[in-house]
């Protein structure tokens, strides 16, 4: 296990440095000048201005100092905001994009494995039909399409919830729903096909002819076998949530790390921009590397390769 | 005693002609092939029926309309028509054209003085173009921006997960630290930054689409291939001569065929995602041209005073992505032969 854990670390770091060289030729590639109004400013000025941020320098030597301070999660500064560290700016913006996503996935997981549970209990009813049409609507609408429409009936509407801010929980309440909604959708088809398969299974005829109650069955024989697999789901989720978050953020303009990222797209603020996509990557194969190790833990069956 | 003992005597057997016995272990039933038996189960799942006929209709609808909806006619603006609400021929309630003021229902296009025979099924926008034409336009940007994906995707990832799987070994070892590498890699951010160096436009978007979504095409396809090549019938057109380009063109591509659509049918969904998502954030198809992602960004501008604006584009883009999930699924156990009945 402590192999296999630090094999991946290496696997992790050897990507963060790709990415980090990618993001770094990529964006001395890019047309358009970080200084604004450059063609206002005389060449010392703008001598001076390279030399600020080290713009002056050989290439190679940038990139060397940028590898180095990138692995100790300094990445300069902001172009956009004078004197502004970009790994403050993130620091500052995490918080909500995290308190959402962390919020968004349990929702969408607890609430997918009740629903996915009863719809295996009531297999072929009405229940079942309608949660699996719900799933697949889950699936398939887009989240910044559920955002927009919650925003407008929910909001506007019914007036019953904030539409757009970051000031209290009742603010956070549209854009979770929005965002754990495919989570949701997921888990609960997930859960339905293995709860089927496992209420199938011979130790489910046991626990019935022991006289265990369907609830029992259910709760402490079904139900747990059919946990373990929907771990290695919450990886590939945690995935698409931080995409979509980038997109829900800005709808709900939640002062996250999404919305600035974007907006340093929209400003050229290179600092900014690799910034934020070295933390990306690195929280996502940080996600990627725990659900597998859990999944190792909680299922005895499933042995990591060394 | 034996005769006793059966029951059975001579006269009690009767000769069957040669040719009753030949019809009694005929097969009457036709014979399928693999595509005609898939079709058959295919027909069965109502909802992957309905929407193999919808996504036709939706394709027809796009590309039949380019004489109709058009980058000419689709930007054609007139001041005279803004905002229009929905009114169609006929009076169908809540396609009459009206919106409310002060309470009060009254007759859009009455108001902005125009004559009895003006209709936009879908209303107009903000500069008083038929949102219409937008979206069938919109619709086909989006669906081509999704198909060129979807054959970059094709080419990277059969070309990638034969190769890996074909040579084994080494070679295999070090493609698919390449595939865990490329997957941990955000798609978000690959879009970004290929969208930052190349021109946004259809081709880049799509590109960045393939880039990211190659992953799990050359991962099946590899899977497929690893078994595939332990089959006699490789080992006989090996045998024979054949070479590895032969083998994989001729025997492996066919046998994998259920495996590819099957694939294709979640990767054209989720390029219209990324396409849209990117349209929406503002970092995709630019200005002059629409994609169901941009109407949708317009729309999110002024749904609090003209909702129908938001509502129309959204619902075409989920109706598509759900048609093409339900197919997908469909095709799925349709290909399936363990699900065979």
């Amino acid at each position: 296990m402590f192999k296999y854990v630090m094999k991946r670390l290496g696997i992790i770091v050897f990507t963060l440095i790709l990415i980090i060289s990618a993001t770094f030729f990529l964006m001395k590639l890019m047309p358009g000048s970080p200084l604004a109004n450059a063609e206002r400013l005389s060449g010392d000025q703008q001598r001076l201005i390279e030399a600020q941020y080290g713009l002056d320098k050989p290439l190679l030597v940038q990139y060397w100092n940028y590898l180095v301070n990138a692995l100790h999660l300094d990445f300069g500064t902001s172009f956009q905001f004078q004197g502004q560290p970009v790994s403050t700016l993130i620091a500052q913006r995490i918080g909500p994009s995290a308190q959402l996503g962390i919020q968004a996935i349990v929702f969408g997981v607890i609430a997918g494995i009740g629903l996915g549970a009863a719809a295996a209990v009531r297999r072929n009813t009405k229940t079942d039909t309608a949660l699996s049409i719900l799933a697949v609507l889950g699936i398939s609408v887009p989240s910044f399409v559920v955002a927009a429409l919650l925003q407008y009936y929910i909001g506007l509407k019914l007036d019953w919830l904030p539409i757009a801010g970051w000031e209290g929980f009742a603010y956070t309440i549209l854009p979770t729903i929005a965002l754990g909604l495919q989570p949701l959708a997921i888990s609960a088809r997930f859960i339905r096909t293995e709860m089927v398969e496992v209420m199938g299974s011979d130790y489910i005829e046991l626990a019935r002819a022991k006289g265990l109650s369907r609830s029992e069955i259910v709760w402490k024989h079904a139900l747990r076998n059919s946990l373990i697999p929907l771990v290695t789901l919450i990886g590939p989720m945690a995935v698409n949530l931080m995409t979509g978050s980038i997109v829900i953020e800005q709808i709900f303009t939640i002062p996250g790390i999404g919305s600035q990222f974007v907006n340093s797209i929209l400003t050229n603020d290179y600092p900014v921009i690799m910034g934020t996509t070295i933390v990306y990557s690195m929280m996502l194969m940080v996600v990627l590397l725990i659900t597998d190790v859990v999944y190792g833990l909680i299922d005895p069956r499933i042995r990591l390769a060394d | 005693m034996a005769e006793q003992a059966t029951g059975l005597t001579a006269e009690g057997f009767d000769f069957i002609p040669m040719d009753r016995a030949m019809t009694a272990e005929k097969i009457d039933r036709p014979a399928l092939s693999f595509r005609q038996d898939a079709w058959r189960r295919l027909k069965k799942n109502k909802g992957a029926l309905v929407s193999f006929w919808i996504l036709i209709i939706v394709f027809l609808f796009a590309f039949l309309s380019v004489p109709y909806a058009n980058p000419k006619t689709t930007s054609h603006q007139d001041v005279m028509q803004q905002n229009l609400p929905p009114k169609l021929p006929g009076n169908i309630p809540g396609l009459r054209g009206e919106t409310v003021v002060d309470g009060e229902k009254i007759d859009a296009y009455a108001d902005a003085g125009l004559p009895k025979d003006v209709y936009h099924p879908f209303g107009t926008d903000e500069f008083g173009r038929d949102l219409f034409k937008r979206v069938l336009y919109g619709t086909r940007v989006s669906l081509e921006v999704a198909l060129i994906a979807a054959l970059i995707d094709l080419v990277i990832g059969i070309t990638f997960g034969m190769i890996s799987g074909w040579m084994g070994g080494r070679v295999d070892l070090v493609m698919q630290r390449i595939i865990e590498i490329v997957s941990s890699i955000p798609n978000l951010v690959v879009f970004v930054l290929l969208i930052l160096i190349m021109k946004p436009g259809m081709f880049s978007i799509a590109l960045g689409i393939a880039l990211t979504s190659w992953v799990t095409m050359a991962r099946l396809v590899r899977a497929d291939v690893l078994s595939a090549k332990e089959q006699d019938y490789i080992s006989a057109a090996r045998t024979l001569g054949s070479s590895s380009w032969w083998i994989g063109l001729k025997h492996l591509l066919p046998n994998m065929s259920s495996t590819i659509i099957v694939q294709l049918m979640f990767t054209i969904p989720s390029a219209i995602f990324f396409e849209a998502l990117l349209s929406y954030m503002g970092l995709g198809i630019p200005v002059p041209m629409a994609s169901l992602g941009t109407l949708l960004n317009d729309g999110q501008k002024v749904f609090q005073f003209y909702p129908y604006q938001l509502i129309i584009p959204a619902i075409v883009l989920s109706v598509i992505m759900i048609a093409f999930n339900l197919l997908g699924d469909g095709l799925r156990d349709a290909f399936d032969p363990r699900t065979r009945d």
